[in-house]
């Protein structure tokens, strides 16, 4: 059995054995264990990828190499961290009567079912598993989104599975048109022509008729998780209905995962082409969700809506860097995926405890948090000073190359986003301030908190904006020669 | 292509094909919850039959397996489900009232042909006796997406999106003669869990709402965030956390 196969089985049972003891008062525990031993897992299989290169599975159904095997380990570290943090919170939610024992054992089941669906999509080889690894992540979630079961949170999972099923369909019969395009090259009869490698060896063959039509309805359909605007209706709701712990994990790690199968299906498409029709139609999206998330952050009145617009906002910037396709912009989203899941997963979990202090995602009942309890107050000024782009930290550093990457290539596209990093850090600030300074509402009192995962996330953004470490920039520059072809060195 | 020309076997195919493009439109229009069960299932049975006949004629037997998951997902399982919630929750004899049907109906046929006209430029490339019917599969899928688009009711949303769901499948038959094994099976899977989840779903509609209309949601609209709402000032205790 390999590594890889093994970071894969462990969420899964781990999934299988919670969905018995989820309600123990121990199940928070199991959860943690389970995650450090699909990180441990994953450690592992990163470093032997990093030894002997790209590793294909004897069945040729898995397929690792530099950029799905940092993504592996993220999400199995953000999984990790987010769990830590998950134990405390859940119990204040049982203890406030919010949640049964029958939704926290489901709760802790689809936690680890969905980590397991997300390693899936990223570490598959085969397109159709990719889809369904997608899919799964949504079944997984959709009743975590409506786990309080108020009005509010059925509206917004509802609208979550609806839109997401709908989106992802679209996804499904791009899947089909590629298949379609391989078989007419290859000839019927062959098993593997839904295989990544596969296709990617031979994308020049295949009918670029056939595949732009695929893309676009790929681009529709993973577009719709990734929550390009305007596709993106689904994702505030279903990031601030949830208990806290899924929103920290939906917006760090799956809205990373679409994209992820997005860029992959990207490689393809240029492949066939060879006209950067698919890159122009992405850095369109991505302004536009950009330039429209940033806005929208100003009217916000929830918390975790506010940052849920930030997600949108940050993901068109990723998108709007892999459109652009140079080696510099493809190195800088790469690098923005890492710290803005590291970054946005640290400030939910703040957030979280915040909201359990004040009783309230409102922004207008959230007041004078460093008062009363420090850690809190500190950690979401500082995350959010991380998340608007302040340098040193790591945010920073990364819009900045895909600043510099668009003056080189498109240089009338840095006015827009300028404006745009304008008015979304004016967005944030604007409520930031009485949040956490102001004078607190009499009778708040601290509540239980880890913020452990917050500090450890923190402090790797920060390292990211110092220095990046030799081995992590050795693997970004292998993932971004693979994307497109040059190194940004 | 004359249509005289074609074996017996692919005549049937493509009137088989045609008469399931034919329950799209009757599902389009169809207000009343039964009968729109009842037409789903027969549009699953009509993709099943041409299914086998595919599975017959290509000399493909692994397709018959996709005309069983096709059979048992689109024919029995789900229109038995959605059965048995409607009568649960007491609403099989509900109709919802269709606005401008007519306009419905002709974007339905707009969505046809344009599919038709996508389906032109990749169709010549298939050299597959089905191929005539790519753009049928295609306008399947858009027209479940129209009638999801359309109707704001809960259960007609879900024979939306498991008309789309019919259609993709229908399309990999039609095109390819099937998807790799696995991949059905995990499709199938999919599919098999949506269901449950959605029959999940009107149960909690039903508790929150009252009634599986989809089209009373407001809460959650962007207009209404803006407006300090009642429970502003007092947040009710557990509203949110």
């Amino acid at each position: 059995m390999t590594l890889l196969e093994i970071t894969l089985l462990i969420p899964l049972l781990g999934g299988l054995f919670l969905a018995l003891v989820g309600h123990r008062p121990i199940a928070g525990w199991i959860n943690i264990a389970v995650g450090m031993m699909t990180f441990g897992a994953a450690l592992a299989m990163a470093l032997e990828v990093f030894d002997h290169g790209p590793q294909l599975s004897p069945s040729r159904m898995f397929y690792i190499d530099a950029f799905n095997v940092y993504l592996v380990v993220l999400t199995a570290f953000v999984g990790l961290t987010t769990s830590i943090f998950s134990r405390p919170y859940m119990r204040h939610e049982v203890e406030r009567g919010r949640v049964t024992d029958r939704r926290l054992r489901l709760y802790h089941a689809m936690y680890q079912c969905f980590l397991f669906s997300m390693l899936l999509a990223l570490s598959t080889n085969n397109l159709g598993v990719l889809w369904i690894g997608m899919e799964l992540a949504t079944l997984t979630t959709v009743l975590l989104v409506s786990l309080y079961r108020t009005p509010e949170a059925i509206e917004a999972a509802w609208k979550y599975f609806i839109l997401c099923g709908v989106g992802i369909a679209q996804a499904l019969f791009g899947t089909v048109l590629i298949y379609f395009a391989a078989e007419t090259k290859f000839g019927a009869g062959r098993n593997d022509t839904l295989l990544w490698t596969v296709l990617h060896e031979s994308a020049g063959g295949m009918d670029p008729a056939v595949i732009t039509l695929a893309f676009v309805f790929l681009l529709v359909g993973y577009g719709t998780k990734v929550g390009l605007v305007p596709l993106h209706n689904w994702l505030p709701d279903a990031h601030s209905e949830g208990p806290t712990p899924m929103s920290a994990v939906l917006s760090g790690l799956l809205l990373n995962v679409a994209l992820y199968a997005l860029v992959r299906v990207k490689m393809l498409v240029d492949g066939s082409l060879h006209t950067n029709l698919a890159g122009h139609l992405m850095m369109g999206f991505g302004l536009l969700s950009f330039t429209v998330a940033g806005l929208f952050l100003h009217r916000q009145h929830d918390v975790k809506r506010m940052f849920s617009y930030s997600s949108i906002e940050h993901m068109g910037l990723i998108t709007f860097g892999f459109g652009m396709g140079g080696p510099l912009a493809t190195f800088g989203a790469l690098l923005h995926m890492t710290v803005h899941s590291l970054t946005k997963s640290a400030i939910f979990i703040t957030v979280g405890h915040a909201c359990q202090l004040a009783g309230t995602q409102r922004i207008s009942h959230i007041r004078g948090l460093i008062r009363t309890q420090p850690a809190i107050g500190w950690g979401l000024l500082l995350g959010t000073v991380a998340i608007a782009g302040f340098p040193p930290f790591g945010v920073f550093i990364s819009e900045f190359l895909l600043l510099m990457a668009t003056m080189k290539d498109w240089p009338w596209l840095t006015i827009p986003l300028l404006i745009g990093f304008g008015v979304a850090f004016a967005g944030l600030f604007r409520h930031m301030q009485q949040m956490v300074f102001g004078e607190p509402p009499p009778g708040q009192k601290p509540v239980a908190a880890n913020m452990l995962p917050v500090v450890v996330h923190l402090l790797l953004v920060l390292w990211l904006g110092l220095a990046i470490p030799g081995f992590l920039s050795r693997w970004f520059e292998q993932a971004t020669v693979l994307i497109t072809g040059a190194s940004p060195l | 292509m004359e249509f005289a020309s074609l074996s017996l076997f692919n005549q049937a195919i493509i009137l088989f094909a045609a008469l399931a493009l034919f329950m799209s439109f009757i599902m389009l229009a169809q207000a009343r919850m039964m009968p729109l069960i009842f037409t789903f299932a027969w549009q699953g049975l009509l993709l099943t039959v041409v299914s086998v006949l595919v599975a017959i004629t290509s000399g493909h037997p692994e397709l018959h397996i996709s005309a069983a998951i096709t059979f048992c997902l689109k024919v029995v399982v789900i229109p038995w489900l959605l059965y048995r919630l409607s009568v649960k929750l007491n609403m099989q004899y509900d109709a919802e009232a269709i606005t401008h049907p007519t306009l419905l109906l002709l974007g339905g046929v707009a969505l046809v042909i344009f599919s038709y006209h996508v389906s032109q430029s990749i169709v010549h490339l298939s050299g597959l006796a089905t191929r005539n019917t790519i753009a049928v599969s295609m306008a399947i899928e858009l027209l479940g997406m129209l009638l999801m688009i359309a109707r704001k009711s809960a259960v007609a949303q879900v024979i939306g999106f498991m008309s789309m769901e019919s259609g993709i499948f229908f399309a990999a038959v039609v095109s390819t003669y099937g998807m790799p094994l696995i991949v059905e099976l995990g499709l199938a899977f999919d599919i098999l869990v949506a269901s449950i989840l959605f029959g999940v779903f009107f149960f909690h509609l039903k508790d929150s709402f009252g009634s599986l209309n989809v089209g009373q949601f407001n809460r959650l609209s962007e207009a209404n965030q803006s407006m300090p709402t009642a429970d502003a000032a007092a947040p009710a205790p557990g509203e949110h956390a």
